[in-house]
């Protein structure tokens, strides 16, 4: 029989008991549902999990250094050249490395401790320069009270949700009170930013310039001149921009061209022979995490340091597939009850249709016309009711989406899109409810194929 | 009809069917029931044969080896030249499909399917196109009198009507042997005759070789060209004697090879 009219007959037959028919295909559809609810939230917190990640630099993020520095630690796998032949990382060097394939920025890590000034009170901690474009691929400036830099060297500042806390006299969190219950959490971003933006800090610094009878950049050493410098708060960020860096990290963040154009002395100024300015390390941004690797080699190769994360993420997306395993396993299961509906509902169709079985047989049906036509059946039960999970699958994700951002709104978190149903779920949910229907139908199909015609046409 | 002519065609032409000492034996609990037991009988093409005999004189069984619904115990069934018993499941499939036209007594129409969809039917499992399908479904029914009635169900027609639509789709894969079983038996006598009218003009018009189970033995001796009388699963001896005197048609097989 051919394709069109085996298809046709089982729908005529499916129409024939349409009411119960429709139950067992409810009860895929509930399968499916459960399997694709499942999964789209297993892939939508991976989603989320590993967005918030890689947009925290973390992942998408490779750090260089100077091989000069650390001469005598070089690990045995190291490539390039020997610590002292090894190049200076200096502007020419980051050039060098923004343009390696895959790489999107190369910035200058520019960090130091100095003291702010807010109200006529002085406060010691650690500013970063922060590139502009930070501003639209990481998180923590996404979602911040405020706005971000108003162009790459405002004399504009972002603090830290804990500096600005200091800055108005709060006391700072110590890991006694998160043992207390108390936590960051305790703390209304919005009230806290709210007296501070727009107000002014004064940032006291030590500028260093070159000596006056320098007669070259690679002669002579350089002075420090004490200076003052102006900042607009313009935000507060609750989550800390900077957390790779540990103890080091920066509380208070100033447009990159700013932070250099103020040429800071820092603790850790590499050549005092010379004015050319080098860095003590570069963050190195990648397009897409995949690519850190081989960007990490090839800053390698050049004779420099480098080192990123990339483990950390692997192991996290081995722990999702961990769970979307669980979860597929869960949501599979009403699958399998579902499955058991179908054989049932194909053997009773059996039992019905036994005579018709010995009528068709006896017009010259084969046994493979028979087989084909329950597998048919099951088979566009199996595609109706995958086609109706799916549908109840995305209903049932966005609802769970739906109640978990009220939830975050009402913790004060921003929203987050905790579900996510990729086309290859929508598709993989409706071969794998089709699989297992036509699996369902294999006994059935078989039994009915195998039917004997004369006694078939006995059967009343 | 000219028997003598149609007599010496008979003769001539060879065995359409060829049943050499078959038996088909059932297992009943403790015991063995013998539904045909060692049948050897020789139909023309082109005859009109009816097997006559009691309720459980192995009747419909030995139609049912005829049609390849049913395998024997042992012994041969050969109809144009196939051995029945040596054909796989899928090539006897195929036997039923083109050579064998089937009407049962219960007319045997699938009830949720219109007479158009019913007389398809064969069609489809010998994947004819759809649309030649439709065409050839509705000169068949007309040739039996329903195309006023393509769209009617098996239950909205009378039971005449539903033995002409299940005559039809016998008869829709133009097959050379039409077999009957009791096509009369639900039916009144009036019905009845309108029935075996239409299958003697198939047997006299198209030549269709036909093999007709009844236990009527005057609608027999009216329409059949020659029959044969089963009795406990044998060819009855004594009978079929007197029958060939109602018969013009010469029949070895019921005279000899009775076992």
């Amino acid at each position: 029989m051919k394709l069109y009219d085996v298809t046709d007959l089982a729908l005529h037959n499916l129409r024939e008991s349409i009411f119960r028919n429709s139950l067992t295909t409810l009860g895929i559809s509930v399968g499916v549902a459960s399997l694709v609810a499942m999964l789209s939230l297993g892939i939508g917190l991976q989603q989320l999990a590993s967005r918030r990640l890689e947009r925290s630099g973390l992942f998408d993020t490779v750090v260089a250094t100077s091989r000069r520095d650390l001469r005598n630690f070089r690990g045995p796998r190291d490539e390039g050249p020997p610590s002292a032949e090894s190049p200076a990382l200096d502007e020419p060097a980051r050039q060098s490395i923004s343009r390696l394939p895959g790489v999107v920025e190369a910035y200058p890590d520019i960090r130091f401790i100095t003291e702010l000034r807010f109200q006529d009170k002085a406060h010691l901690t650690m500013v970063a320069g922060i590139p502009f474009s930070a501003g639209n691929n990481n998180d923590a400036f996404e979602a911040m009270q405020g706005t971000f830099f108003s162009s790459q060297s405002a004399h504009e500042a972002i603090l830290q949700k804990s500096f600005a806390e200091e800055l108005q006299g709060m006391k700072r969190k110590t890991p006694g009170d998160a043992a207390n219950g108390k936590n960051d959490d305790d703390t209304n971003i919005a009230d806290l930013a709210r007296p501070l933006l727009g107000q002014e800090l004064i940032l006291h610094y030590a500028e260093r310039t070159p000596s006056a009878g320098a007669t070259s950049a690679a002669t002579s050493g350089y002075s420090v001149v004490s200076r003052r410098q102006s900042l607009k708060i313009v935000g507060v960020t609750d989550i800390d921009p900077d957390s790779m860096r540990g103890s080091a990290r920066a509380r208070v963040f100033l447009p990159l061209l700013l932070a250099q154009d103020l040429h800071i002395v820092s603790s850790d100024q590499r050549d005092i022979s010379t004015t050319t300015p080098t860095y003590t390390s570069l963050s190195v941004r990648v397009a897409n995490p995949n690519q850190v690797l081989a960007v990490e080699d090839a800053i390698k190769k050049m004779g420099f340091n480098a080192f990123s994360l990339v483990d950390a993420n692997r192991s996290l997306r081995q722990f999702f597939a961990v769970l979307d395993g669980f979860l597929a396993i869960f949501g599979s299961l009403a699958l399998a009850v579902a499955s058991i509906g179908i054989v049932n509902t194909l053997v009773m169709a059996i039992l019905e249709r036994r005579r018709e079985i010995g009528i068709m047989k006896a017009l010259g049906a084969s046994d493979a016309d028979i087989r084909g036509l329950f597998f048919a059946e099951a088979g566009a039960m199996g595609l109706a009711g995958g086609a109706f999970g799916v549908m109840l699958g995305w209903v049932i994700g966005r609802l769970i989406n739906f109640g978990t951002n009220i939830y975050l709104t009402r913790q004060h978190f921003p929203p987050a899109q905790v579900w996510s149903l990729p086309l290859w779920l929508v598709l993989s949910a409706l071969a794998f409810s089709l699989v297992v229907s036509l699996l369902s139908g294999l006994y059935p199909a078989s039994r009915a194929a195998r039917l004997d015609p004369v006694q078939a046409l006995r059967y009343e | 009809m000219n028997l003598r002519n149609h007599e010496s065609t008979l003769t001539m032409t060879p065995a359409a069917v060829h049943t050499d000492n078959v038996h088909r034996h059932y297992p009943m609990g403790h015991t063995t029931v013998r539904a045909v037991d060692g049948v050897s009988i020789d139909v023309r093409a082109g005859e009109f044969l009816a097997l006559l005999g009691p309720s459980g004189s192995g009747k419909s069984s030995l139609l049912n080896l005829v049609a390849g619904l049913d395998r024997p115990t042992s012994g041969s069934v050969i109809v144009h030249g196939n051995n029945l018993a040596a054909l796989s499941r899928e090539q006897l499939a195929k036997y039923r499909l083109r050579t064998v036209g089937m009407v049962f007594q219960s007319f045997n129409l699938i009830t949720s399917m219109s007479l158009l969809e019913n007389v398809e039917l064969p069609l489809r499992f010998a994947e004819v196109a759809r649309s030649e399908r439709s065409v050839l479904a509705r000169q068949v029914l007309e040739r039996v009198g329903l195309s006023a009635r393509l769209a009617h169900r098996p239950s909205e027609l009378s039971g005449g009507e539903q033995q002409r639509a299940s005559l039809a789709r016998a008869l829709i894969n133009q097959p050379k042997l039409l077999l009957a079983d009791e096509p009369t038996g639900n039916l009144d006598s009036r019905t009845g005759t309108e029935i075996m009218q239409l299958m003697q003009s198939f047997n006299q018009s198209l030549g269709m070789t036909i093999v007709m189970v009844t236990h009527e033995q005057a609608l027999a001796e009216k329409y059949a060209g020659r029959m044969i009388h089963l009795a406990d699963g044998r060819l009855d001896a004594d009978v079929a004697n007197n029958a060939a005197t109602h018969t013009a048609v010469p029949h070895r097989a019921a005279s000899g090879d009775a076992q």
